[in-house]
């Protein structure tokens, strides 16, 4: 016979975080998207990362573009505005809304369709722009809401049930962003929690815009085996760059001066640790980084991490040189110039 | 009453002509015309003459013809006239036809190194030494084509008497007072009105003379420099816009403005964002994001644009958010005549979107209404929580009119329906008990009550879709949540109705015929009805100045036996409008449209309606 354990108060009460609250907190709506859809495990990722980061989700704004990633800001951090806009212009709306009120802490998430495909103009400009915000693209290389088309990361000789082999080279989207000069580029794997989660943490503390390319299986109409989106396929050939952690402001942070780690310190205070794996990797060398996303791309090969950071970059708010409060909060004596104005103006004319 | 000042004295003319002609100087794009006509139009106005010009450019850099058409009437019409008394002909590429388009009995002012094939017997001719004045001058090569032009001021001052001062005046305005640029181009105007005093015989009959009684209380200004600054005094914080002519210049002006009198006056930091976007696409997507978050948010394109926009503007409507679009108009279908006017975007602007929906449209009519109505549709956009349009034109935004004064803002901003975080911790309290709902009508105006992005209450999130939802922002297929939040929208749409600026009626005793028009055709529509009656055939006149019309607009046409609906498109869009919304009486409705490019003639307009 054994005894039933005992727990005491203390092991029950729930956890708190930096600002008191539980984990649940940060939770949005039911998912309504298929059991075991990557995007789903993204959402967790968001949820824990804003929890651990001690975010208060009033200060928070979430824009999607359209899609089945699109949909799932309605299910994370449920007392933060959102804003689900149209295919591919996800981009613009937030622009606006970030300049509107420069208080608030955007995070985005898009597909490979909404990103790569309708959305690639406006993506790109976006990134050469700088705005401040988390851009998560769910990547699984297929058109799920419409059914299984393919879409423009899916890779050349992909196979998929109805709409047959793909001709074309997909359109990666950690190059695009690097070529668009992009301060901050990261790929990862729905299915590795820990990475995504560090990598999120950064994204959110970095001081511009964070490109983060993550692969996440699309279990109805891309997840067979021999398709690189695919669980299967991640777990097999995952190959992070580096074991990464993040460290946020608020703790303390030992830098040791060991060979293999590299500390990255992001405009908050927080600090990116990156721990060597295979060889060493300098996240801040850029023709580094394209010369191993073009490798990896030739071999396609599942390279996870963060290929590139550039965290003293202007950001687009900081070039507009705009007032401390928000455009938004701004009173009509703040944006009414005086009569004397307007009569001077005329008198130009 | 206006008044002359001064008689203009004359020997060789038996019957003078004053402060009534027009004047058309054809050059070619490019050659630094704009600044000599510029001061051509800017000394008339500034002698207290009421003054219009028209501007034909071609859509083009450099090279290509361009005419600029000034009229001059002691009677205050501003209307386009398509007559031309005087002829001022610099471009060998239409100089032929320029000449034949002169009346019997005008004046041809042209550069004498023109092939010239015939001579007319019904005018009178004025060569004009170009090449050799300007060799005279000794002015630096690459100047030399851009300050010729000054030589038709100077030689047009002369025979029209053109207070020279005034000129002066004008040439240190444009400018702004740099010595240089000044003294280049006076020194050329001098020595041309030199050359004219001591080489010409002054035997024509047209003549400019100082007067008052118009001018007085008025600027010279292109409306989008005025829309421009009306959203400036207006409290815009956002603009995003993709250069298109011809609106462009409103985007520009406001930079200029903006940069002037919109920062904080000790950091000197921005009070506003203009940004540049890739396309119209993201201009209005950007301008949703800033209205979303609180922004007075607006953009400025033409035609081509109007239709990128569509997808993002139904959005707006759908998702009811604030926004100002202005549609400075140009000739379309597709790229059109993208440097001619034209009132063809009404319809579509309207309408613009898929599936159901209505947008409310201003229609300013002049500068002055430009500056105006820069504030109003903000004002409705955020009371509304919808997008506005502001239905300009090529001919309003980019001409020169002679417009009332702008009058500073009285009126505070009106921000609508916004829950602050206090707002919302008190509103079931404020509403009978009910919780607040994004989309919830609790005023039974149709309009909700919104929270912006970073209000400090937990319960003021939601999230914004283009999809289905409930009044509570929560997605739904149910057709009763469709139905019933379209039909919400509906009931919104008959609140608009009520605080769009309402018509203008100019109602004569006795008349028994209407017109009803819009924006820039009001100058043609004015001196046409003096026309008319000159023909004894009075007419009453209601000028819409918004959609959706009020009743003011429905009592105008059943008091008519016949309404003429002017506008400058080819199919009568505001007729087709008025036909829906006023069918029981819309046999009254009578169709006059025109579209070539050109703002209407009074003399059209006349003969449509008496014929």
């Amino acid at each position: 016979m054994t005894a039933t354990p005992t727990r005491t108060a203390a092991a029950r009460a729930p956890k708190l975080n930096l600002i008191g609250l539980e984990k649940t907190a940060y939770k949005g709506a039911d998912s309504t998207l298929c059991n075991g859809c990557g995007h789903d495990s993204i959402s967790s990722r968001i949820i824990n990362a804003a929890w651990e980061m001690g975010l208060k989700q009033t200060d928070v704004v979430k824009f999607s573009g359209i899609g089945c990633s699109s949909k799932t800001p309605a299910y994370f951090l449920g007392m933060s505005h959102g804003f689900n806009s149209l295919h591919g212009r996800m981009p613009s709306v937030a622009t606006g809304a970030l300049v509107a009120n420069r208080k608030l802490i955007g995070i985005g998430v898009s597909g490979d369709g909404d990103t790569a495909s309708i959305g690639i103009g406006q993506f790109k400009h976006m990134v050469r722009r700088n705005v401040p915000m988390v851009y998560v693209v769910e990547n699984n290389g297929v058109y799920g809401l419409t059914k299984g088309q393919f879409s423009a990361t899916a890779d050349q000789g992909q196979k998929l049930k109805y709409a047959g082999t793909n001709p074309y080279m997909p359109l990666d989207i950690c190059l695009e962003a690097l070529a668009a000069n992009a301060t901050f580029v990261a790929r990862s794997f729905a299915g590795d929690a820990k990475q995504l989660e560090a990598l999120l943490k950064a994204a959110i503390a970095h001081n511009g815009l964070a490109v983060l390319d993550v692969i996440s299986p699309c279990v109805t109409f891309n997840n067979h085996d021999e398709s690189t989106k695919s669980y299967a396929f991640g777990r097999e050939h995952e190959t992070p760059l580096h074991d990464l952690s993040f460290v946020p402001s608020f703790e303390q942070i030992e830098i040791d001066d060991y060979d293999d780690e590299t500390e990255v310190q992001l405009h908050d205070g927080s600090w990116l640790v990156l721990k060597k794996l295979d060889s060493h990797y300098d996240p801040t060398d850029k023709h580094l980084a394209y010369r191993t996303l073009e490798d990896a791309r030739q071999q396609q090969k599942l390279l996870t991490g963060l290929f590139y950071i550039e965290p003293q970059t202007p950001n687009f708010i900081d070039i507009l040189q705009m007032t401390d409060k928000p455009l938004a909060l701004l009173s009509e004596a703040e944006t009414r110039p005086s009569r004397e104005a307007l009569a001077r103006l005329m008198a130009e004319l | 009453m206006s008044v002359l000042l001064k008689e203009p004295q004359t020997e060789q003319v038996s019957q003078l002509i004053v402060n009534d002609f027009n004047i058309n100087v054809a050059t070619a794009n490019g050659s630094g015309s704009q600044t000599s006509n510029n001061m051509l139009i800017r000394s008339l106005y500034k002698m207290g003459i009421p003054v219009t010009g028209k501007n034909l450019f071609p859509s083009n850099i450099q090279g290509l013809p361009t005419w600029y058409n000034i009229r001059l009437s002691k009677d205050g019409y501003l209307a386009r006239r398509e007559r031309v008394e005087v002829m001022i002909c610099m471009n060998g590429a239409t100089v032929a036809e320029d000449m034949e388009s002169v009346e019997p009995g005008g004046i041809i002012l042209y550069d004498d190194s023109l092939p010239i094939a015939n001579h007319r017997k019904d005018v009178k001719y004025y060569p004009m030494p170009v090449k050799t004045l300007v060799k005279a001058a000794n002015l630096p090569y690459n100047l030399q084509r851009y300050i010729a032009n000054m030589v038709y001021v100077g030689v047009a001052a002369y025979l029209l008497e053109i207070e020279i001062d005034e000129i002066k005046d004008a040439l240190s305005w444009n400018f702004g007072g740099k010595t240089k640029p000044i003294e280049l181009n006076w020194s050329m105007v001098t020595a041309a009105y030199d050359w004219a005093k001591e080489n010409l015989v002054n035997d024509q009959p047209y003549r400019v003379a100082r007067m008052t009684g118009f001018n007085e209380g008025t600027l010279l200004v292109d409306g989008n420099t005025a829309g421009a600054l009306g959203a400036v005094f207006n409290g815009f914080t956002f603009a995003a816009w993709y250069p298109i002519t011809p609106s462009s210049s409103m985007a520009e002006s406001m930079i200029t403005y903006a940069t002037q009198v919109r920062r904080d006056p000790e950091t000197k930091k921005a009070t506003y964002a203009i940004v540049q976007a890739e396309d119209e696409l993201a201009a209005i997507g950007m301008v949703m994001g800033a209205g979303w978050a609180g922004a007075r948010a607006m953009t400025a394109t033409s035609g081509p644009g109007i239709s990128l926009m569509s997808e993002f503007v139904g959005y707006g409507y759908f998702a009811e958010i604030p926004a100002v679009i202005w549609d400075i108009q140009r000739m379309g279908p597709s790229t059109g005549l993208p440097t001619r006017t034209s009132q063809g975007d009404l319809l579509s602007a309207h309408t613009l979107g898929h599936g159901d929906g209505r947008h409310p449209v201003l229609l300013p009519a002049d500068p002055t209404e430009c500056f105006e109505m820069a504030g109003t549709a903000f004002d409705l956009a955020e009371r509304l929580q919808t997008p506005i349009f502001v239905l300009s034109d090529l001919d309003i935004g980019m001409n020169l009119w002679i417009t009332k004064a702008f009058e500073y803002p009285e009126k505070p901003l009106d921000r609508g329906k916004v829950l602050s975080a206090e707002d919302l911790a008190k509103f079931k309290e404020m509403h009978n008990g009910q919780r607040w709902g994004r989309y919830l009508d609790v005023d039974g105006d149709g309009i909700p009550y919104r929270t912006l992005p970073g209000t400090d209450n937990p319960a003021a999130a939601y999230f914004t879709r283009g999809t289905g939802h409930t009044e509570y922002a929560t997605y739904s297929e149910r057709p009763h949540d469709w139905e019933n939040n379209m039909l919400r929208l509906a009931r919104k749409f008959e609140t608009a109705r009520k605080l769009v600026p309402g018509p203008v009626i100019d109602e004569v005793e006795g008349a028994r015929i209407g017109i009803i028009s819009m924006g820039s055709n009001h100058p043609a529509i004015v001196e046409a009805r003096a026309r008319l009656r000159d023909q004894q055939i009075e007419t009453s006149y209601l000028r819409v100045r918004a959609l959706p019309i009020n009743d003011e607009v429905r009592a105008f046409v059943e008091k008519y036996d016949k309404v003429y609906v002017v506008e400058n498109n080819r199919d009568g869009q505001l007729y087709e409008i008025l036909l829906v919304e006023l069918h029981q009486v819309g046999n009254k409705l009578i169709s006059v449209a025109k579209c070539d490019g050109l703002p209407l003639s009074a003399r059209w307009i006349t003969e449509q309606i008496a014929k």
